[in-house]
C-alpha cells in the first residue's frame, strides 16, 4: 500500500517541501553545521519517518520546519508556496496549518497553566473564541474520548499531575482539536512505557486515517519506522542519506550507514550463546544470508 | 503551590528572618502611637544627654506629697555620690606616697578609703618631693571631705510675686523623698539625646521607617528595570540582546557606587528628598538583576513548553507573562529581597559620605550614623548615639538575608535537604 502511495505522489504537489535546507549554530570556529542542504518532499496523506541517530539534526530539522529556529539557508515550501512566517500574523496562520508533539511530555507543559486552559487554548486558536460554552465542552468531551481519556477526571487538574502516557494522550487531544494539515512528532514515545507506546502509535495512525493528516514521525527506532511509515528519511550528521518509500529503504538499503542501521536493529531470530568454558557470555547474530 | 508555601513555612531561616523582620515592622508602626511627637523636635540644650530617666527638678519641688523614707544605706549613698572619682585618685595618690601599699587601696570602697585617709592624714606632714601648692591642695581636700558628712536641711526660697520678700518655701530634709508618679514632667529617654538634643529612639523609630521604605522604593525599581531588561534581552535575543547586553555591560563596569556618588551629588543637597536618593539607588543597583534574569530566561526560552506556547498561537507578551515570569517568579522574589537590604546599606553609606537625603526634612538610619560621626561621638563615649543605629542596620540586613537565604532552600532544588 505504501508503494502506491508515494508513486501516486509525482503528479501532486507536495504540502511541504525543502530545497538545500540549512541551519549553522555560530560562526567562525566554534560553526556546527546542524542540518546539512537538506531536500525534501512530503505529499498529503503520508506518514514519513526520520531515522537517525541523537545528533544527527532530526530535531533541528524539525524546528525549523514549525518555524521555531531559522533557518540558515535553503527555502521551505507549505502547500506549494514558498513559506512566509515573518509577521506574527502569518506564523499564527501558519501554526494552523502544522503542529507539533514534543519528545518529553513532563516538560512540555507549562505547570501552572491548568489541563482545561491548554485545550481551550487550541479551540481559540481555531477561532472558536466566541463559541457559546457549551459547544466548547462537547469539543473538548470529544477530544478527550478520542485519546480515551476522560474529561470528568482532568478537569482542574494539572498536566503534571498525569502520568507520562496520559500527558501524551492528552497532546494528541490538542492535535484532534486543532487538526492541522502536517504533524510532526518527535519521538513521541520515546519517554513512555511500552504499552502506551502501542496505544500513541495507534491514536496517531487514527489521525492520520480519519483527518487525511500528513504526519512526519521522527525517531531513532528504523524498525518502528519501518513498522509505521510510507517514506523513510534517513539522516546522518545533518545529511540526508537515504530518502524513499519504506520497503525500498529497509529490504534493498544504498548507503553505508543505512546497512549499518538496518544490521543494529535487534532481530527477533538472534540468540544468546553463553559459552561456558570462555566465561563471558558472547553474541552470536543468527543471520540467514551468513 | 501549597507545598511549596508550607516548604516555606518550615523553613527555620526564612522564619527566623520573616519574625524579625516582622518585629521591626510591628515596632516602627506601635511605637509612634505610644509615643508619639516629631523626631526633630530638640529637647535637650546641649549634645549627647546619656540615656535615663529625666526628673523635672523644678516640678519635684512642688510634688503634692513629701514622703519620708528612712533606708538604710541612703546616706552612705549620697555621700559616695559626693565623693568625686578625682577626688579619690588624689587621696590614694596621697596615701601610696605617704607609705601605704597601693594594693591595700580599693578607691572604689567609699567607707574603707576615708577611714585609711582619717588614719593616716595629718596636715602638718610635710611629704618629701611634693611642691607647696599641692600640699595646700592636699590641705583643701581635707576640708572638703570634713562637709560630706554635712546633713543640714536644704531650704528653699522664693520670691514673694506680690511684695518681692524672700519667702520660705520648703525645708527639705536629707529622708525626705517624692513619688516619681507625683512629678509633673518626668521624661524617659532610653537612649538618651543626639548632638542636637533630639530623642534618639524616637529618631531610630522614625529612621528606620524611612530607610526601610526607601529600601522598598529603590529595591522595586532596581528589580523591575533588572526584570524587564533581563526578560526582553533574554527571551527576544538576537540583536536586541546585543545591544541590551551592551548596556548592561557597560553598567557592570562603571562601580555603582561611584556612579551613585556622583549622581547624588550633582543632584545637590537641596533637591534631595529621601525619594530622589531612593530612586537613584534604584536606578543604579539593577545590573546583576537584569544579568542574572536574562541567563535564567535563556534557559527557559528553548523548553518545550514554550514551544508549545508559541504553536498555540500566544503572543510575546502573553508567553513572557504566562510562560517565562511564573518559573523565574521564585527567583526574582529571592532577588527583590536582596535588592532591598542592598538599597539600605547603600543609603546608610551614602548618607555616612554626606551625599544622603536633605538633613532638615527627614531622618534615615544613615543619617543618624553621618551625625554622630559629625559631632564625634565615638569620641565623647556618646555609644547610644551610633551603636543603636549600627545594630538596627545589621538586623534589617540579617533578617532579609536570612529570608533570602530560607526561600532559596526551598526553591532551589540542588539545596534542598
Amino acid at each position: 500500500m505504501s508503494e502506491q502511495i508515494v508513486n501516486n505522489n509525482t503528479d501532486r504537489t507536495p504540502c511541504m517541501s525543502g530545497t538545500g535546507v540549512t541551519k549553522i549554530f555560530g560562526a567562525g570556529a566554534n560553526k556546527t553545521v546542524a542540518v546539512d542542504h537538506v531536500d525534501f518532499a512530503f505529499y498529503p496523506g503520508e506518514l514519513i519517518s526520520i531515522v537517525g541517530e541523537s545528533g544527527s539534526g532530526k530535531t533541528t530539522l524539525i524546528k525549523m520546519l514549525l518555524g521555531l529556529t531559522s533557518v540558515t539557508d535553503g527555502d521551505i515550501f507549505f502547500m506549494g508556496n514558498k513559506r512566509d512566517i515573518r509577521t506574527r500574523k502569518q506564523k499564527k496562520e501558519y501554526w494552523k496549518g502544522i503542529q507539533a508533539i514534543f519528545q518529553d511530555p513532563f516538560s512540555a507543559y507549562n505547570i501552572f497553566n491548568k489541563i482545561d486552559t491548554v485545550l481551550l487554548d487550541c479551540i481559540n486558536m481555531r477561532g472558536g473564541r466566541k463559541l457559546p460554552k457549551e459547544e466548547k465542552l462537547r469539543m473538548i468531551t470529544e477530544a478527550c474520548e478520542f485519546v480515551n481519556l476522560k474529561y470528568a477526571e482532568l478537569t482542574n487538574k494539572y498536566p503534571f499531575e498525569l502520568s507520562g502516557g496520559q500527558m501524551q494522550r492528552l497532546m494528541i487531544a490538542r492535535i484532534f482539536l486543532l487538526r492541522p494539515k502536517i504533524l510532526l512528532a518527535d519521538e513521541p514515545t520515546s519517554m513512555i512505557d511500552a504499552c502506551s507506546r502501542a496505544t500513541i502509535l495507534d491514536m496517531l495512525m487514527k489521525l492520520r486515517e480519519e483527518e487525511g493528516m500528513t504526519i512526519v514521525f521522527i525517531t531513532h527506532d528504523l524498525g518502528l519506522a519501518y513498522y509505521v511509515s510510507d517514506k523513510l528519511l534517513i539522516m546522518e550528521k545533518g545529511k540526508i542519506v537515504e530518502q524513499g518509500a519504506a520497503d525500498q529503504v529497509i529490504l534493498n538499503p544504498q548507503h553505508r550507514y543505512t546497512k549499518q542501521l538496518l544490521a543494529d536493529v535487534p532481530k527477533l531470530t538472534e540468540t544468546w550463546h553463553l559459552d561456558d568454558e570462555a566465561g563471558p557470555a558472547t553474541f552470536i547474530r543468527a543471520n540467514p544470508n551468513a | 503551590m501549597k507545598t511549596t508555601l508550607r516548604q516555606v513555612l518550615r523553613s527555620p531561616r526564612f522564619m527566623i528572618g520573616f519574625c524579625t523582620f516582622f518585629l521591626l515592622l510591628v515596632i516602627i508602626f506601635s511605637y509612634p502611637i505610644f509615643n508619639p511627637g516629631d523626631p526633630l523636635e530638640m529637647i535637650g540644650l546641649g549634645t549627647f544627654f546619656k540615656p535615663g530617666t529625666y526628673v523635672s527638678l523644678y516640678d519635684s519641688v512642688d510634688a503634692p506629697r513629701i514622703y519620708t523614707l528612712k533606708l538604710a544605706d541612703s546616706a552612705a549613698n549620697r555621700i559616695a555620690a559626693k565623693l568625686l572619682p578625682q577626688d579619690r585618685v588624689d587621696m590614694k595618690d596621697w596615701l601610696v606616697l605617704y607609705g601605704i601599699d597601693e594594693e591595700t587601696i580599693d578607691i572604689e570602697d567609699t567607707r574603707a578609703l576615708l577611714e585609711l585617709w582619717w588614719r593616716n592624714y595629718d596636715p602638718d606632714l610635710r611629704i618629701d618631693g611634693m611642691i607647696r601648692a599641692r600640699h595646700n591642695a592636699y590641705v583643701r581636700l581635707d576640708r572638703k571631705l570634713n562637709g560630706l558628712f554635712n546633713s543640714e536641711d536644704l531650704t528653699i526660697l522664693r520670691p514673694n510675686p506680690e511684695t518681692g520678700e524672700i519667702e520660705e518655701l520648703l525645708v527639705v530634709k536629707d529622708s525626705d523623698y517624692v513619688n516619681l508618679q507625683d512629678v509633673v514632667n518626668v521624661r524617659v529617654l532610653p537612649l538618651g539625646t543626639d548632638n542636637f538634643g533630639r530623642d534618639v529612639l524616637r529618631q531610630l523609630v522614625s529612621a528606620t521607617a524611612t530607610s526601610l521604605l526607601m529600601g522598598l522604593i529603590a529595591g522595586t525599581i532596581a528589580t523591575f528595570i533588572g526584570l524587564l531588561l533581563g526578560l526582553i534581552s533574554g527571551y527576544v535575543g538576537g540583536w536586541v540582546d546585543d545591544f541590551l547586553m551592551f548596556f548592561i555591560n557597560l553598567f557592570t563596569v562603571i562601580p555603582g557606587f561611584i556612579l551613585l556618588i556622583l549622581i547624588s551629588y550633582s543632584i545637590g543637597q537641596e533637591e534631595r528628598s529621601a525619594t530622589t536618593v531612593a530612586i537613584v539607588i534604584g536606578l543604579t543597583a539593577w545590573v546583576w538583576t537584569a544579568r542574572s534574569v536574562r541567563s535564567q530566561v535563556i534557559s527557559l526560552r528553548n523548553r518545550d513548553h514554550v514551544n508549545l506556547s508559541k504553536l498555540s498561537g500566544h503572543s510575546l507578551p502573553r508567553i513572557i507573562l504566562t510562560d517565562i515570569l511564573p518559573y523565574i517568579a521564585s527567583y526574582v522574589v529571592m532577588a527583590f529581597i536582596l535588592q532591598i537590604s542592598t538599597a539600605i546599606l547603600a543609603e546608610a553609606s551614602l548618607s555616612m559620605l554626606g551625599l544622603g537625603p536633605k538633613t532638615t526634612e527627614i531622618f534615615t538610619l544613615g543619617l543618624m550614623m553621618n551625625w554622630a560621626m559629625k559631632y564625634t561621638a565615638h569620641l565623647n563615649g556618646a555609644w547610644w548615639a551610633y551603636y543603636p543605629v549600627i545594630l538596627t542596620i545589621a538586623l534589617i540586613s540579617f533578617s532579609l538575608n536570612l529570608m533570602n537565604t530560607g526561600l532559596d532552600q526551598v526553591f532551589n532544588p540542588q539545596l534542598r535537604s
